[in-house]
Order: C-alpha cells, then sequence, then structure tokens
C-alpha cells in the first residue's frame, strides 16, 4: 500500500461519518433510539426535525462529545475522539457564550493553531463575512455577526467535513440565505456537511439528502424530491364557502385545513376534487394546484410516526 | 480508507498561544484583575502597614501571609470561575469537539496564573520593603518568592475541580465560601497565634495553613517546630485529590450532553 505523503481529501461517496444501531439515554428520557446514519463524503446532509428530535444528541455522538449507550459510531473509520478524525472536522455548535474578551482575530488565531493545515486568517474573515470585525471583541458583536463567528471557528480549520448544529436558529432571512450560500461553497468545493435544522425551507435549499429524525427515530430518508414523492400527492388551494369538514369528506381527499382565508386539501387525485370542488361551489375562487412540498411530507410522516413505522416494517 | 499523514502540528506554539489568549482574556477582564491584584494589596497596606506601630516582624508576617492570600485567590478563580463559566455556557463543549490538546489549555490556564501570581507577589514585595519596614536577606525574598508562586499549582488544581463541577453562576460563591473563611482560619490574615486555640487546631487540617506555614518558614516565622515534610505532603495530597476530582468532572461531562 502506497503511503500518500500529503493529506489528501477523502474519496467522493467515501463513508466518513457513521452512527450504527446509536441509543442515548438520558435518565428517564430516550434522545436516540437506534440510529443508523451514514454521511458520504462530498454530500450535504440535513437532519431535519422538530426540537426534541435527537438532531443535536446524533451530531455530539458524532463529534466524541458522548458515549453511546449501544452501537457504534465512527468518524473517518475511527473513533471520533482520535486527534485523527478530530482535525478533519469544524463543528459550529449552539454555543450561548464565547470568551467575551477577546477578539474575533485571536478566537480564529487560537482555534486555527489546533489544526495541522489551517485556512489563512484573511480568507477566514472573508468567507465567514466578518471584514471590518477582525478586532470587536466578541462581547460587542451583534446576534447574527457573533453566529458568524462560530462559523469562522469551524471553518478555520479547513476540515474536509462541517458539523453545523441549527447554524441559522436565530437569523433572519437575509443572513439565513448569506450563511446558505456559504455552506454551499464549501460542498462545491468538495467538502462534505451535515447540518441540523428544523427549516424546512433550509433542508429543502441545502441538502442532496434529507433525514427526517422524530423522537430519536429516523422516519425517512433519501433526496428532497423522494421524500416529498412519500406524500406522492398535490395540494389544493383555495377561497371556498365549503365547510372544511364537507371537504375534508371529499373522495379522494387525504386532509383538508385552513390556510388563514384559504383551504388547503392534499390529495393524490387533484383532477377529481377540483371539479367536486367546483361543482359544489361555484364561487370558488383564487384556485391554486401543486405539488406536495416538503412541508407536507413533514406533517404527514411526523403526524402519525405510528402508522410511518409500521408500513415501514410491513415494506421490510 | 489510505494512510494519511498529517503534518505534525507545533505544540510549543499552541502551548504559546493558548497562554497568551489566556492573560489577555483576564486582562480585559476587571472583575478578575482588580479583586486579584488590589485586595491583598490593600489588606497588607491596611493591617501590615497602617496599623502596625514600627514593628517589622508584623510587617514581614503579612506581606508573606497576604502573598498565600493573594497567590491562592488568583489560582482559584482564574481556574475556578474561568473553567465553571466556558463550561456552563458550552464553550468548553466546542473546545473539546476541536482537536484542542486540553493538557495545553490547562497549562496555558496556569501560566495565567502563574503571572498574575508573580504580580502579586511582586508589588506586595515592593510595599513591604519601602513601607512595611520588611528587611531580609536576598536568599530569603528569593525562596519566599519561590514558595508563594509554587502555591498556585496546588490551588490551581483546586479551582480546576471547583470549574469541572460548579456551574458557572455558583462557582464564584462556592470560592468565596471555600476561601475566604480558610484563609482567614490558617492565619493568612492575622498572626494564627492570635486566633483561639480551636481555630488553631483546626486549622492544622486545612491546605492554606500548610502552605502559609510553608511560605512563614522562609523567614522564620512559622508556629512552632517546622514540619516541612508534613506540610508538604499535605500539599501533594491536596493537589492529587484535587485532579482526580476534576478528571472524574472531566469525563462526567461527556456522558451529560444533551439535546
Amino acid at each position: 500500500m502506497t503511503q500518500i505523503p500529503d493529506f489528501s481529501r477523502p474519496r467522493s461517496g467515501e463513508p466518513i461519518a457513521e452512527l450504527r444501531g446509536a441509543v442515548k439515554r438520558y435518565g428517564p428520557v430516550t434522545a436516540l433510539a437506534g440510529v443508523d446514519l451514514t454521511v458520504r463524503a462530498g454530500e450535504v446532509v440535513a437532519v431535519l426535525g422538530p426540537n426534541g428530535a435527537g438532531k443535536t444528541t446524533a451530531v455530539q455522538l458524532l463529534l466524541g462529545l458522548g458515549r453511546p449507550g449501544a452501537g457504534t459510531v465512527r468518524l473517518f473509520g475511527r473513533d471520533p475522539r482520535d486527534t485523527a478524525a478530530r482535525v478533519r472536522v469544524g463543528a459550529m455548535l449552539q454555543v450561548s457564550k464565547v470568551p467575551e474578551t477577546l477578539k474575533v482575530r485571536e478566537h480564529i488565531h487560537l482555534i486555527s493553531s489546533y489544526y495541522p493545515r489551517p485556512l489563512p486568517l484573511p480568507e477566514v474573515i472573508a468567507a465567514a463575512g466578518l471584514i471590518g470585525l477582525e478586532d470587536r471583541l466578541f462581547g460587542k458583536l451583534s446576534g447574527g455577526q457573533r453566529q458568524r463567528v462560530l462559523f469562522a471557528l469551524a471553518l478555520c480549520g479547513n476540515p474536509d467535513l462541517f458539523f453545523l448544529d441549527e447554524p441559522t436558529v436565530g437569523l433572519d432571512v437575509e443572513s439565513r440565505r448569506g450563511f446558505w450560500e456559504q455552506i454551499r461553497a464549501r460542498a462545491d468545493a468538495g467538502r462534505t456537511v451535515l447540518l441540523t435544522t428544523h427549516y424546512l425551507e433550509e433542508a429543502d435549499a441545502l441538502a442532496d439528502r434529507i433525514v427526517l429524525l422524530h423522537q430519536g427515530r429516523i422516519l425517512a430518508e433519501g433526496t428532497p424530491a423522494e421524500i416529498k414523492a412519500r406524500v406522492g400527492g398535490r395540494v389544493i388551494r383555495c377561497r371556498t364557502a365549503l365547510p372544511v369538514e364537507a371537504v375534508a369528506c371529499l373522495p379522494g381527499v387525504r386532509e383538508a385545513r385552513h390556510r388563514g382565508e384559504d383551504l388547503e386539501i392534499l390529495t393524490p387525485t387533484a383532477e377529481q376534487v377540483v371539479r367536486e370542488l367546483l361543482a359544489r361551489d361555484p364561487s370558488l375562487s383564487g384556485l391554486d394546484v401543486r405539488g406536495a412540498g416538503l412541508e407536507e411530507a413533514f406533517l404527514s410522516l411526523t403526524g402519525s410516526p405510528e402508522t410511518v413505522l409500521a408500513s415501514k416494517e410491513v415494506a421490510a | 480508507m489510505s494512510a494519511i499523514q498529517f503534518p505534525a502540528r507545533n505544540l510549543w506554539r499552541i502551548y504559546a498561544l493558548e497562554s497568551r489568549y489566556e492573560i489577555l482574556k483576564m486582562l480585559r477582564l476587571p472583575m478578575y484583575v482588580i479583586p486579584t491584584v488590589t485586595f491583598p494589596l490593600v489588606f497588607y497596606l491596611l493591617f501590615g502597614v497602617a496599623m502596625n506601630r514600627g514593628s517589622s516582624g508584623v510587617g514581614t508576617y503579612m506581606m508573606a501571609a497576604y502573598g498565600a492570600f493573594g497567590v491562592m485567590n488568583a489560582a482559584l478563580f482564574g481556574f475556578g470561575v474561568g473553567v465553571a463559566v466556558e463550561r456552563g455556557q458550552g464553550w468548553m463543549l466546542f473546545k473539546r469537539a476541536t482537536p484542542m490538546p486540553p493538557l495545553l489549555w490547562i497549562f496555558g490556564r496556569l501560566t495565567m496564573c502563574l503571572l498574575f501570581s508573580m504580580v502579586v507577589v511582586g508589588l506586595l514585595f515592593c510595599v513591604g520593603a519601602l513601607a512595611g519596614g520588611v528587611r531580609l536577606p536576598l536568599s530569603s525574598w528569593f525562596f519566599l518568592s519561590g514558595v508563594l508562586i509554587a502555591g498556585a499549582l496546588p490551588f490551581a488544581a483546586c479551582g480546576l475541580a471547583i470549574g469541572c463541577w460548579a456551574g458557572p453562576n455558583s462557582a464564584p460563591a462556592i470560592i468565596n465560601l471555600a476561601a475566604l473563611p480558610t484563609a482567614f482560619a490558617s492565619g493568612m490574615w492575622f498572626p494564627i497565634q492570635m486566633l483561639p486555640k480551636l481555630v488553631q487546631r483546626i486549622a492544622e487540617f486545612l491546605p492554606p495553613y500548610h502552605y502559609a506555614q510553608l511560605a512563614l518558614s522562609r523567614v522564620g516565622m512559622n508556629r512552632g517546630e517546622l514540619e516541612v515534610g508534613r506540610s508538604l505532603t499535605v500539599m501533594a495530597l491536596f493537589t492529587i485529590a484535587s485532579l482526580v476530582l476534576a478528571w472524574i468532572g472531566w469525563k462526567r461531562d461527556e456522558g451529560k450532553t444533551f439535546g
């Protein structure tokens, strides 16, 4: 076997982070109830789920910050606590406070020194959108700026794999989009990203693959299109005088609910339902039909986890 | 996966940066600098200089005793509060996810504590020589400063243990509650001979007492027969116990992450 003298990047598609049957309990609370998750080099994986789903626990196990009660964790084929694994990983965690009496430049300088091949400081500053803030004390930064420093600290070691735990939580829409561009730029440069989020839009915009986590279990996994296809229907939106209960009983309607003044109907047979609606309510207006999105998939998947799991078992 | 060789990291450089930034971080924190540097000085000026009527013995005793008090506080607060706060706010969790060598981080913080200890001791020596009427042979100045500053090590270990267990809000209170009465009972504020007999008996079980006695022995003002061996043993056991506690606390954090 030839020894590679430099520190080459992992081959695309190679598994670089793995949870196998990972269980984590905190006292009576089961945070993860047997999770299998593989991250392959070059992909952007979004772990999507509501608060308390176990997303942060999964990230912390992969980072070697806790040990699973059962199952295994591998990072670059090693124990995640090995320095050889850690030098290839950059993490952005939910940190409530960073020491406030150091400057942005100083924080980056120190964290960079832990890595064998860090990025040059100006590059980190530019990539994280911190130009002009280098000499500001961390304590004097705004919330969005602090978030960017945390991103810079994940970035500065020039890692192969990024763990971003709720990277855009609490950011305004504009900053969030800026962040997405940065994350995409990393992915385009061949880096691997695992991010957790409870924003569907974020997962849809960024991820090659979505892992839907709910109550410590993986409910679904696939490309955003595949996840959406699991619902496999259309969403009809319209303004109508018909009561929502009556609409819900129409043949082919899977679900009907109010959306502001409008009614939203989920159905696999949109044409038939629209015909029926128009026949019953000639005054119907504002008709719109679109493919079911991630949000519908998310609701239908997390809304009744028992049935989803049951059907999974039948399929297996 | 093929064998991958990383260029070796420069551990000296990491240590130097850890130290530099620990020092800068604390220098910019008046909450730490002001009490750490001024309390021993003010107490010494008050009890060792102003209330001292021309006895160079009191001035010398108080200089050694407040030196011990100052170093103990610099180390306990520097480690204890700093570690507890950074742990409680998730910053340590982040640092543990990086390839930071934990020992170098501890050495960096220790360097900061040693530096502050030197400043405290240096300032006290100046005041002692200029205003406290302290006259000592050069060798005594030298050995006294050595014992005082070496005292930062056991109390830094104790601070680390407290920092690994206490919450960010309770740590300062815990340290104050532990440090102030024991410092008093150990003869760091007033000569121990002036304290009630019961307190003098209790003092023999307190690490700060043995630290103060070791310091006082360098100026020939220790109580009774000097038992350097016993005092050193107490300090060594105290250090080891603190490090073990800190280690358990550090490991415990591993199983406690939540999300």
